[in-house]
């Protein structure tokens, strides 16, 4: 599609996607959000992309191979998970190395550790995934629309 | 931790796999890495549960009821450890099965993934979790099946996925009620909080839906359709893995479900069961009789298998419990090493189809022995592994006065000796149509190696039939009374 109404536009509201992803995945730690939703989000960032600019301009901008992008995602869950059972015996188990307990119950620190690390992966997989499927799927259009298809 | 294992290893293989995309060789050497840790693990639970009985690892560190509980008995055990087996198997021999072109596309990343939904559904003690790894089973599983993009791959891959996913609609809507009038998602919690409502419409209803979701990936009679659509039309190595493990998840979670969370014995869903399982066999023996291609004879075959092991399982006696889960158990080996020798078969030959093929005997004898074995105890004859099931749910069934259901075992078995004889006859024993020359390929090291130890698996297991006979009666003593595994789930009754 080359329409320079659309492409300005996306470069314009693709940055603010991606933040906007960032953003809903950071807040799902304990409010409505997550990696899934986060993930989709960005998905969809690099899905405008390819609309407006086409393809391979979406594969440069997502600079790995999708596939990877899932692998790693899928790495980090299992690290996430694994880390849990190292430190206390059960897979997944919430693991927070910057988090101190005081006496009178209250916690103070930075809400990151295993439970992070696996929502992070659910990111990756997701954006992964979906970016994997888009871009095999306009491959095929464009190959039939360059053999001389409808 | 130990429980997770089998979940863990294949996603980490797969992980490696996909980032090893650029070269076949280090994917290959990873993922049979891959297989022999899940084998290892497999084979230290199996000790494990045999040493010490069930036992169940809380996913978090949340008690049950309320976490996702891994729970390994001895049947959970031996089918993980059957995992363990027919993967290593198959991967060995898909290194020279399977093409560059399907490698690329992600055979090995997909493989993996179906087995750590294999692993999960096996291991889970909670049922919207089981729920969760059959659609990850169900995911790896279209994906191995259009892998080669041929048109009639896509074919079979719609049947397997329409009815699939019909079949999964169903498994949630029947989780969905069980929440919404027991509370509790976890199958032992389940097994307490029902008893005494067996009669309530709501737990019926749902005990129907989730009957039909496994009864149709199980290939039961009417929802075998899809089965020989679809087994027939990926790789060998794809083949073998679906027929001896994915048809199998849906045995499994019968016996699992209609044991522990609801009481069948004396319902509506009894005479289902049972008829369906002998309609299952009748089915699966005539289609497989009336077709002209290996894979698509064996993809009947399994049908009439899992009508034998439903029918012990719905018969419901120590005995023919016992009957159907060694009957599982076997099958799974039979079942990788007959779909593996027939890609062999297919490698020599060139052709699958009956018309095309032939003259193995002459000009290869040792490996015509070797498909023999198998083929011979899926027929039921004695002393292979195939032999002993039959004989225990003839006389479970003898024992119960119904000479019905003795005579369609039978029978089965019967027609199943005729179906693999024609295959024989047709593939093996006639001359080639291109003449005698017409078979110059040889077999290398990885198809040999996992042909020659599945069989000899089968022999094992026929000779040492006593030992099975034991570990299935403790296993159908299990699942007729699950105190131990409520147990090993909520602690001691209190």
């Amino acid at each position: 599609m080359n329409s320079l109404i659309l492409s300005t536009a996306a470069r314009l509201v693709m940055p603010l996607i991606l933040v906007l992803a960032v953003f809903v995945f950071y807040r799902g730690h304990n409010e409505p959000g997550g990696g899934f939703i986060g993930g989709l989000l960005a998905a969809t960032a690099f899905a405008l992309l390819e609309m407006a600019q086409g393809v391979e301009t979406a594969r440069r901008a997502l600079r790995f191979r999708p596939q990877s992008i899932a692998a790693v995602g899928l790495g980090c869950t299992l690290i996430g998970g694994l880390w849990g059972a190292l430190a206390y015996g059960y897979f997944l188990k919430g693991v927070w190395p910057l988090i101190t307990k005081h006496a009178d119950g209250s916690k103070s620190g930075l809400p990151f550790g295993s439970i992070f690390l696996f929502d992070f992966g659910v990111f990756l997989v997701v954006l992964g995934g979906v970016c994997c499927i888009l871009f095999a799927l306009e491959d095929v259009v464009q190959s039939d629309s360059e053999a001389g298809g409808d | 931790m130990l429980l997770f294992w089998p979940v863990v290893i294949p996603f980490f293989t797969a992980v490696l796999t996909l980032l090893a995309w650029r070269s076949p060789e280090i994917q290959r050497g990873l993922s049979l890495m891959g297989a022999f840790a899940l084998l290892a693990s497999a084979l230290a639970i199996f000790s494990h549960t045999l040493n010490y009985g069930p036992v169940a690892a809380q996913a978090g560190g949340w008690d049950a009821p309320f976490g996702i509980t891994m729970v390994a008995d001895a049947l959970s055990a031996t089918m993980v450890l059957l995992v363990g087996v027919v993967a290593t198997a198959v991967i060995l021999f898909s290194f020279s099965d399977v093409t560059r072109e399907e490698e690329h596309f992600g055979y090995h990343p997909l493989t993996h993934a179906l087995l750590a939904g294999l692993g999960g559904a096996f291991l889970t003690g909670d049922i919207f979790n089981m729920y969760v790894w059959f659609e990850v089973m169900l995911i790896a599983s279209f994906g191995l099946l259009v892998i080669g993009g041929q048109p009639n791959q896509i074919a079979g891959a719609i049947k397997y996925v329409g009815l699939n996913l019909i079949a999964t609609v169903a498994f949630i809507a029947g989780v969905g009620l069980l929440y919404g009038t027991a509370g509790t998602v976890n199958m032992s919690d389940l097994h307490n909080v029902l008893n005494g409502r067996e009669g309530d419409s709501v737990v019926t209803a749902s005990a129907a839906f989730l009957l039909f979701a496994f009864a149709s990936k199980a290939a039961l009679f009417p929802l075998f359709f899809w089965l020989p659509a679809s087994y027939h039309t990926p790789s060998f190595s794809t083949s073998a893995m679906f027929s001896a493990l994915v048809t199998k998840v849906g045995v499994y979670a019968l016996f699992r479900v209609f044991s522990l969370v609801y009481d069948i014995e004396g319902s509506i869903l009894e005479p289902i069961l049972l008829w369906g399982a002998v309609l299952t066999m009748a089915f699966g023996v005539f289609g497989a009789l009336s077709q002209s291609s290996v894979r698509r004879v064996l993809g009947y075959t399994i049908i009439g298998s899992i009508g034998m092991m439903i029918l012990g399982f719905a018969v419901g006696s120590r005995l023919a419990v016992a009957a159907g889960v060694f009957y599982l158990f076997q099958d799974v080996l039979v079942k990788a090493a007959l779909f593996l020798s027939a890609g062999a078969t297919a490698r020599l030959t060139g052709s699958e189809l009956f018309a095309r093929s032939g003259g193995v005997w002459r000009s290869r004898p040792f490996f015509a022995v070797v498909l023999l074995i198998p083929a011979l105890s899926l027929a039921g004859v004695p002393p292979l592994s195939g032999f002993w099931p039959k004989l225990m749910l003839v006389q479970a069934t003898l024992e119960q006065g119904s000479w019905f259901l003795a005579f369609a075992t039978l029978a089965t078995g019967f027609f199943m000796l005729f179906a693999v004889a024609r295959v024989w006859s047709a593939v093996i024993w006639s001359a080639h149509p291109d003449g005698d020359r017409a078979i110059t390929r040889t077999l290398d090291g990885p198809t040999w190696a996992p042909l020659v130890s599945l069989t000899l698996l089968v022999i094992f297991i026929g000779l040492n039939a006593g030992n099975f006979v034991d570990l299935t009666l403790t296993i159908a003593d299990q699942i007729i009374d699950p105190t131990a595994y409520l147990t090993a789930v909520l602690g001691e009754p209190k």
